[in-house]
């Protein structure tokens, strides 16, 4: 009997256990760069990337991450820019993706927004069609994809700059990981921030970070760091005690994803501003 | 050249309809049943890795009796149907109803155009706002509906379950306690008399839970409820 015959079982054409795949091979239209990456030759609007680089799209950000005694802390500030207009002032940089993770974004707002919403899909998709939840690792493995997938929007001028964190239940520690346009992953065990504060926010948090922050300090530093950058960069929003806009921080820890309150950080950033006044 | 022989079509459905039941009869059975926060579901399954019970989405539950290959791509599709559905509109435009339908649509073509049906049975649930708006369904091996009220049955043992828990199930609605009980000596009663907590699957959708409503309970967990 020949062997040809003989169908040989082949696990990859399998439904896969991700939403991502599942979307590009079934429903490819639904997927963000179905719009920008792949319609625009066939409209012949190859040539638009270049100019539309310059059109108004909503722009951030400063998101910064970093490790502390508990976990990893996450945190953005509110304000979206559209060139020399604010779009929102209280528009949510850092998004909740499952019970362990959270991911902030610079970039485009609309296809920030979108691989958010994606990603957490994404995750949640996998822990229904296998039963268990990916592992820390799996996940930023899987933002990475969609990020690398991205980038023919990047070439339209769409970039999308992930910050991811989450609990690593296996190692008992919070981790950190960031990316480039290309999809590129890169592990940081202290801190990291994009966007257009991000070096502002990166140059407070190396003076202020310590390994082993306990939370009220973290806290304190995100904030600083936050409003450091609101100082010198026109897209980051500070906070806005008139109209109660405070910076967005969330905690990972071991018991999973929470919101530093209102009144905490009302608190905190008061206290900075009062001590940058004195100075 | 051989002539076909002539299958009447109601001989051709009969048959298919008792080599699907034979195969259903020999799975083992489930009950999903409201109780006062939502609904409990409960499985007679050994394994403590390959479960009957899973999640589709925030508030909706699928379990399936019959032949496991079978049972499982039904409930992939039905995650990817409802996951695109969730995307595409909003979270709360995926409902029970409409993967019922859906369900119903595949099992039933399949029931009808494929050589071998399906041997499965499928139960459907959807923890709602309020104890009033809790749906389940029903779903057999040719694709036919039945939307319940209270508690129902899946698998082998469904019929003799069923007759029990008709019987035994108090008008009011049961707390979360009083309805695992009511399973646990359906379970004894109806289908093995030997059946112990350790080899029960227990799952909830849970209304008091925030987002995704469904929760596994682990048997430690059950037996603490039971105590």
């Amino acid at each position: 009997m020949n062997s040809d015959n003989i169908p040989f079982p082949n696990f990859s054409a399998d439904p896969c256990s991700s939403f991502y795949q599942y979307l590009t091979s079934q429903r490819p239209e639904l997927l963000p760069m179905a719009r920008w990456g792949t319609l625009l030759p066939q409209q012949g609007l190859a040539d638009a990337p270049l100019t539309s680089r310059h059109l108004p799209w909503p722009h951030g950000t400063t998101v910064l991450a970093f490790t502390y005694q508990n976990g990893v802390l996450i945190s953005g500030d509110r304000r979206a820019t559209e060139g020399f207009q604010i779009a929102a002032n209280r528009m949510e940089k850092v998004f909740q993706t499952d019970d362990y993770s959270a991911m902030a974004i610079a970039g485009a707002a609309g296809p920030c927004v979108e691989m958010a919403k994606l990603f957490r899909i994404e995750l949640e998709h996998y822990e229904k069609l296998d039963g268990q939840p990916l592992t820390c690792e799996g996940k930023a493995n899987r933002l990475g994809h969609m990020v690398k997938a991205n980038f023919p929007m990047v070439l339209q001028g769409l970039v999308v700059i992930p910050l991811f964190v989450g609990y690593d239940h296996k190692r008992e520690t919070g981790r950190l990981f960031k990316y480039d346009i290309t999809g590129g992953r890169y592990e940081d065990t202290e801190f990291h921030a994009v966007g257009s504060g991000g070096k502002d926010a990166r140059l407070t948090l190396k003076e202020h970070y310590r390994k082993n922050l306990p939370e009220g300090e973290a806290v304190r530093v995100a904030l600083r760091a936050l409003l450091n950058a609101a100082d010198e960069d026109v897209g980051t929003g500070g906070p806005d005690l008139v109209r109660r806009i405070f910076p967005t921080v969330k905690l990972v820890d071991r018991q999973g994803v929470r919101d530093v309150e209102e009144p905490q950080l009302a608190a905190v950033c008061e206290a900075l501003m009062n001590q940058q006044q004195e100075t | 050249m051989a002539l076909p022989y002539y299958v009447s079509p109601e001989q051709m459905m009969q048959d298919r309809a008792e080599y699907a039941k034979k195969g259903i009869a020999k799975g083992r059975s489930i009950i999903a049943m409201e109780y006062s926060e939502g609904v409990l579901f409960v499985a007679d399954n050994p394994s403590v890795s390959l479960f009957k019970i899973s999640e589709i989405y925030d508030s909706i539950a699928f379990s399936g009796a019959g032949r496991y290959s079978e049972f499982e791509n039904l409930r992939k599709a039905g995650i990817q149907h409802a996951d695109v559905k969730g995307m595409m509109y909003s979270r709360e435009d995926v409902t029970a109803r409409s993967l019922a339908n859906g369900y119903s649509q595949i099992l039933g073509t399949l029931f009808s155009q494929e050589m071998k049906p399906y041997e499965v049975e499928l139960l459907l649930a959807q923890v709602g706002e309020t104890p009033e708006r809790n749906e389940l369904y029903r779903i057999s091996f040719d694709g036919s509906i039945v939307d319940e009220r209270k508690f129902t049955a899946i698998g082998g043992r469904s019929e003799a379950i069923l007759t029990l828990l008709r019987k035994e199930t108090p008008e009011t609605c049961p707390s979360l306690k009083e309805a695992l009980t009511l399973c646990q000596h359906a379970f004894e009663r109806g289908a093995d008399p030997r059946s112990s907590l350790e080899g029960l699957e227990v799952a909830l959708l849970d209304r008091t839970r925030k987002g995704r409503k469904f929760r596994r309970v682990p048997t430690p967990e059950a037996s603490q409820i039971l105590a």
